[in-house]
């Protein structure tokens, strides 16, 4: 089965199609960072992935995407273009967190790699974060300021992991840096291949918003 | 294609609207409105609008293609407002234009709000007579253009340089303690009150102004003048006569905007004005313009008040105009772009 990939809850843009059957694999990805440019290069993306898959949306069996947390009007262009594709194609959605697949990447495909936190860039000096081990998360998902957490963990992984690595206090791998489609792909596998219902794609915010309620009126006179 | 059915989607302020057309005519005319949740803090949160149109958009969708009787596969093309408005609310319509898109194989034309605006008269009162003045008011937006061909050639005359007139309606509702949005309240309060009770300034109307503003509007002083009115009651322990402020107020926002848009009619040589936005929908400004404009031989076009706020049949009605015209589609990859100029009817 065929299954559309998007992630937007980072400055990575990612769309991906892949193979859901006995295993997932990965037919075309393309991962572009500019955190400025989600909402005009995430469907000229998705029409690219499609096209190197040799597939067209009506070949499609179910749309993925990361559900954040993640800067929200990135996020949301990722959400609503996969619930308007999955809509029109009458197919399910279903979301995945974005830091699960950072998870996944980090913990789960490799045994014994000890407990990890990942973190993603939540801009205002705050980062998105949850501590994953063998695949599983064990904290989070939280968003606080780096230099505030304690947290009892042999390395962090992940794009705010990298920025705040100086005031994190452990080591700081690479890779993976941004969500990769293979494990959101992976984790929604489950329920792609039992064809679960569809799922309302609910952002993570983890804030509010900004927004305060006015007091009385301010006298112009005085 | 003379009537092309089209689906436009506006998310670019507090409303999700999705409408359908087939040329002049509207279909479905579908819209979820998150003003209830912007009440409180006495203006559109960016933040809240755009939450909100990620949860309508597929049940607005729903919604329209059920009215309508047609499903995504039928129309031509997906129209989408691309700007001008609140940056991530324009991004949600925009993204989940181009979802559709893909989805459907239709092409998606990215339009300008303002221009918009103007289109959706003609599913009310048939094609637009051209060249015309638009004289478009709503709490974001007080512009005046001409329109020598909606579908190519939209020309800026004069805007606000301060507030738009909707806000000074919702200022001035609060001062007064109506409730949000002001346009509403304050036009019902103006039913029980004199507009000749008070004298507030109009903006931008002295001769010394009328050289480098000729076409452009202020309400920022009106709005000030009202608050100290109100004020100086208030201190004296006098009772605020909220219909007489309401309908004086009133007043003086419609007098502005009349004079100025059918100034711009005779300028011009245009014999049509058409007016549109939110504000479009006070009986005062509906009633003044009509009342004016007759004097001079010039027709003026509003449509019902459902069309004159924000909504997805404006965006289709533009939408069919373009595809009409045979212009081109929009790129894949096209921006939402918060600041669009009025010059740039589609990109
Ligand atoms: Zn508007």
């Amino acid at each position: 089965m065929l299954v559309l990939v998007l992630d937007t809850a980072t400055p990575a843009i990612t769309a991906a199609v892949a193979s859901v059957t006995d295993t997932v694999e990965v037919l075309a990805e393309r991962v572009t960072v500019d955190a400025r440019a989600h909402g005009e290069l995430l469907a000229p993306s998705i029409d690219a992935v499609l096209h190197e898959a040799g597939a067209t949306p009506p070949d499609l069996a179910a749309v993925v995407a990361g559900l954040g947390p993640g800067p929200f009007t990135g996020l949301r262009v990722g959400l609503v273009t996969a619930a308007a594709l999955a809509d029109t194609l009458d197919i399910p959605a279903y979301g995945v967190g974005t830091l699960d697949a950072l998870g996944w990447a980090a913990t789960g495909r490799v045994a014994a790699t000890g407990r990890v936190l990942v973190a993603t860039d939540a801009r205002r000096r705050e980062i998105y974060w949850a501590v994953y081990e063998d695949g599983k998360r064990l904290a989070g998902p939280a968003v606080d300021r780096p230099a505030e957490l304690t947290l009892d963990v042999e390395a962090a992984v992940g794009d705010g992991a990298l920025r705040y690595a100086d005031v994190l206090g452990v080591p700081v791998r690479d890779m993976p840096r941004y969500p990769p489609a293979a494990g959101l792909a992976a984790l929604a596998a489950p329920r792609v291949r039992e064809k679960a219902p569809s799922e309302q794609l609910v952002p993570l915010y983890l804030r509010r918003p900004d927004a305060v309620e006015p007091g009385a009126p301010k006298a112009v006179t005085r | 294609m003379v009537e092309p059915l089209v689906l436009g989607i506006e998310t670019s302020c507090d409303e999700t609207g999705i409408g359908i057309v087939r040329g002049y005519t509207l279909l479905a005319d579908a819209v979820a409105s998150s003003v209830d949740e912007h009440a409180r803090f006495g203006g559109v949160v960016p933040e809240v609008a755009s939450r909100a149109h990620l949860e309508a958009m597929v049940p607005t969708m729903h919604r329209a293609l059920s009215d309508a009787g047609v499903a995504l596969s039928d129309v031509d093309a997906i129209a989408v407002t691309a700007g001008p408005g609140l940056a991530g609310a324009l991004l949600v319509g925009v993204a989940a234009a181009k979802g559709y898109a893909l989805a459907a194989d239709k092409p998606v034309y990215g339009v300008n709000h303002l221009a918009a605006h103007v289109a959706v008269d003609t599913l009310e009162h048939g094609p637009l007579p051209e060249p015309a003045v638009a004289l478009l008011v709503s709490g974001g937006h007080s512009s005046l253009l001409l329109v020598d061909d909606l579908s190519r050639d939209v020309v800026p005359l004069g805007s606000t340089i301060d507030d738009a007139a909707g806000e000074a309606f919702d200022k001035v509702a609060r001062l007064l303690g109506l409730p949000f949005p002001g346009g509403p309240p304050i036009d019902r309060a103006a039913r029980e009150g004199d507009p000749d009770a008070i004298a507030f300034p109009r903006g931008l109307t002295a001769a010394k102004d009328l050289a480098a503003h000729r076409f452009d509007f202020s309400f920022s002083g009106l709005k000030t003048a009202v608050a100290r009115w109100v004020e100086a009651r208030q201190r004296a322990g006098e009772p605020v006569p909220v219909g007489d402020v309401a309908a004086a107020f009133q007043e003086a926002v419609c007098d502005v905007l009349t004079a100025k848009a059918l100034d711009a009619c005779r300028a011009r040589g245009v014999d049509t004005l058409v007016i549109g936005g939110g504000v479009a929908a006070n009986s005062r400004l509906r009633a003044l313009a009509t009342e004016r404009a007759g004097r001079y031989g010039i027709t003026v076009r509003v449509p019902r008040p459902k069309l004159c706020t924000d909504n997805g049949a404006m965006v289709a009605a533009l939408g069919a105009r373009l595809v009409a015209a045979g212009v081109a589609p929009s790129r894949l990859d096209l921006p939402a772009d918060s600041a669009m100029p009025l010059t740039t009817v589609n990109v």
